[in-house]
């Protein structure tokens, strides 16, 4: 493994680890996304440095091993559908806060005293009313 | 036999498909969720038996030979887990279809309920380190989407906490497979456990700590155990339910099968993960006494009882292991039982506070019975399924000298009951303090829908049944536990 490659793998993890523990959820997002590239970096080192690993090209002893490409092609793939979910979820959050800070956690006792913690009985009520709309019998009622 | 492996991975994944393209009848789409998983249930039987008889089976998907293709290996733990697994991923679909509300009519929901079926099959088959990471993200996507399809403030506050950390984990993860594969140069599990033995002992004791760290948060053990009761009750019940009985013993499975096949007894870290099992135990019985949400109790509860299960794993001894093995089963069943029953209590008293619950013993008396037997059943008391695991572990905890987790374990059941008895008192026995802000709903005899009830209900004789047959099955976990401390079988199964 280069040391090029070790080194861009350490800074990403760095910054990375730096940037998820900020306060703000995009920073925190980002941070993630460095994490990951890191890794991947640290994935496709972990292989034996060579030429293009194409059968009839060359000797075989100087190819590169095409298994840690593979993998590190997996986890791009897998990691670039992940962070889109993510984004999505964060797109939400701000929809729903208009607040991209990532407020301090408040004892569990007092999330649970909220009235969020009934929301799944209430979202039972939201489709009941839902039937009753689309249920033609109710509709003609006066 | 062996052609039958990929088909647990297989068929949810092909089932998810048409399930989208039929996304317009729901009914179209209930009726694939539930062939599938049917067809699960059989072929993990049959490949149960098929496996307890002849021994590991082994097959390379697309014909590549191990190390370098993928391989799928179906031994007696992983057989057990997938059988138990899918008789929960079924009763909990019945039961959310069953269940009214938006969130379970959302067009995505039965496509990402089987992919998540997918995934938790693919991680206890698969035969090596990185497709293990691929079945662990296809889990864990599919349980970001079910954790967050209401889109409601509380679901997607939480819900950014879990999928942070799990993204955090999956990355560690592949930290860990990168370093493995540049000191091995391969990723298949039974060609690992040859080709770590010859590395140096500081290495290999850095690597199964590692490894047990990545798992340890997948898993909920102390100390990364905090995400879990912050995400889970905010989740719906059966989507909960599902998570409770699967999710963390997935990652409970991992660390059973790593810290087993890939290590050689010297460089397992016994003695810190003893520590860890107590802490786990104490702390999570700790946080669930102190909250008063039927949900949140269960949730702290889930972290308490891994500590059990690790504790077995710890001991590195074949009745420790089965002890293990058999808590692990019956954990899946009881737990689940229990979070199905907590919608059921949210559905007939309108709220999940226990200060606002009362009396439901009188007005829902089903409910009631099916809360107390699994309940019972996880505090350990004979003659329910939950006592011989704990007997196991107390009697492998004696005979190998380890006084200490012993007693922590015997407190814990202790306080397992008073945190389960709290939630009796409060929502059964003594009347409400208050009354609930939303009102209760129409719930008829049996206290909530038949198709929400009766899978409660199976569940719970399915606990019964485990209690009923626990000799064959000790037996039979007492031999997935000597495959695991001796892997030969498992090492010749994949590599010939």
């Amino acid at each position: 493994m280069s040391v090029t490659l070790a080194f861009t793998a350490a800074a990403l993890f760095g910054i990375g680890t730096y940037l998820v523990l900020q306060h703000t959820l995009t920073r925190i997002l980002i941070g993630i996304a460095l994490v990951t590239h890191g890794a991947n970096v640290l994935l496709m080192g972990a292989g034996r440095p060579g030429t293009p690993p194409l059968i009839g090209s060359g000797d075989p002893e100087d190819m590169a091993d095409p298994l840690a490409q593979t993998l590190a092609l997996t986890t791009i793939v897998i990691s670039f559908g992940v962070s889109a979910l993510l984004l999505a979820v964060a797109y939400r959050s701000w929809l729903l806060t208009h607040d991209d800070e990532v407020q301090d956690d408040i004892a569990d006792r007092d999330i649970a005293a909220r009235k969020e913690a009934d929301k799944e009985v209430a979202d039972e009520e939201t489709w009941h009313d839902a039937v009753d709309l689309a249920d033609p019998a109710t509709e003609q009622q006066p | 036999m062996s052609r039958l492996i990929p088909l647990p991975i297989v068929l949810p994944l092909i089932g998810a498909a048409v399930s989208i393209v039929v996304g317009r009848s729901r009914l179209a789409q209930r009726v694939i969720s539930l062939s599938v998983l049917t067809a699960n249930l059989v072929i993990s039987i049959l490949l149960l038996v098929e496996v307890d008889r002849h021994g590991t089976l082994a097959t390379q998907a697309g014909g590549w030979e191990a190390p370098v293709g993928i391989t799928l290996v179906a031994d007696r733990l992983a057989a057990m887990l997938l059988t138990v697994g899918s008789v929960m991923l079924l009763a909990v679909l019945v039961y959310a279809i069953g269940q009214p509300g938006t969130e379970r009519d959302h067009v995505g929901f039965q496509s990402v309920y089987l992919v998540l079926a997918a995934g938790v099959a693919g991680s206890f088959l698969t035969g090596d380190l990185f497709n293990l990471f691929v079945a662990f993200e296809m889990m864990l996507t599919a349980s970001y989407v079910l954790l967050t399809l209401g889109g409601r403030r509380d679901q997607v506050r939480a819900g950014m906490t879990y999928i942070v950390i799990s993204l955090l984990a999956s990355a560690l993860f592949i930290t860990a497979v990168a370093l493995l594969y540049a000191a091995t140069g391969t990723v298949n599990m039974a060609d690992l456990s040859g080709k770590i033995a010859d590395l140096p002992p500081g290495m290999r004791s850095a690597f199964a700590v590692f490894l047990l760290m990545v798992f340890g948060i997948k898993a909920a053990l102390f100390p990364l155990y905090f995400w879990l009761p912050d995400s889970y009750p905010t989740a719906p019940s059966p989507v909960v339910a599902v998570f409770a009985g699967l999710l963390t013993k997935v990652g409970v499975y991992a660390i059973i099968r790593t810290q087993t096949l890939l290590f050689p007894a010297d460089s397992r870290p016994a003695t810190l993960m003893l520590w860890l099992a107590g802490a786990t135990m104490l702390v999570g019985i700790l946080g669930a006494i102190a909250q008063g949400d039927v949900k949140r109790i269960l949730s702290f509860n889930i972290v308490s009882h891994i500590g059990y299960m690790v504790m077995g794993l710890a001991l590195f001894t074949v009745a420790g292991l089965a002890a293990a093995i058999l808590y692990v089963v019956h954990h899946i069943v009881a737990k689940t039982t229990l979070f199905l029953n907590a919608g059921l209590i949210e559905h007939v008293g309108g709220s999940g506070r226990l200060h606002q619950l009362g009396g439901m013993v009188r007005t829902a008396p089903v409910v009631a019975v099916l809360f107390i037997v699994p309940a019972l059943s996880l505090a350990g008391l004979p003659p329910l399924s939950g006592f011989i695991p704990k007997f196991a572990l107390v009697d492998a905890g004696l005979a190998s000298d380890q006084p200490g987790i012993v007693a922590v374990s015997l407190l814990v059941s202790l306080l397992t009951l008073f945190s389960l008895m709290k939630i009796w008192a409060g929502v059964f026995w003594n009347p409400a303090d208050e009354a609930p802000e939303l009102s209760p709903y129409e719930t008829g005899r049996l206290g909530g829908p038949a198709l929400m009830v009766l899978p409660t209900a199976v569940l719970t004789i399915v606990g019964l049944a485990i209690a009923a047959g626990v000799g064959p099955l000790y037996d039979l976990s007492a031999r997935a536990a000597a495959d695991l401390l001796d892997p030969s079988g498992y090492l010749e199964a994949v590599l010939g």
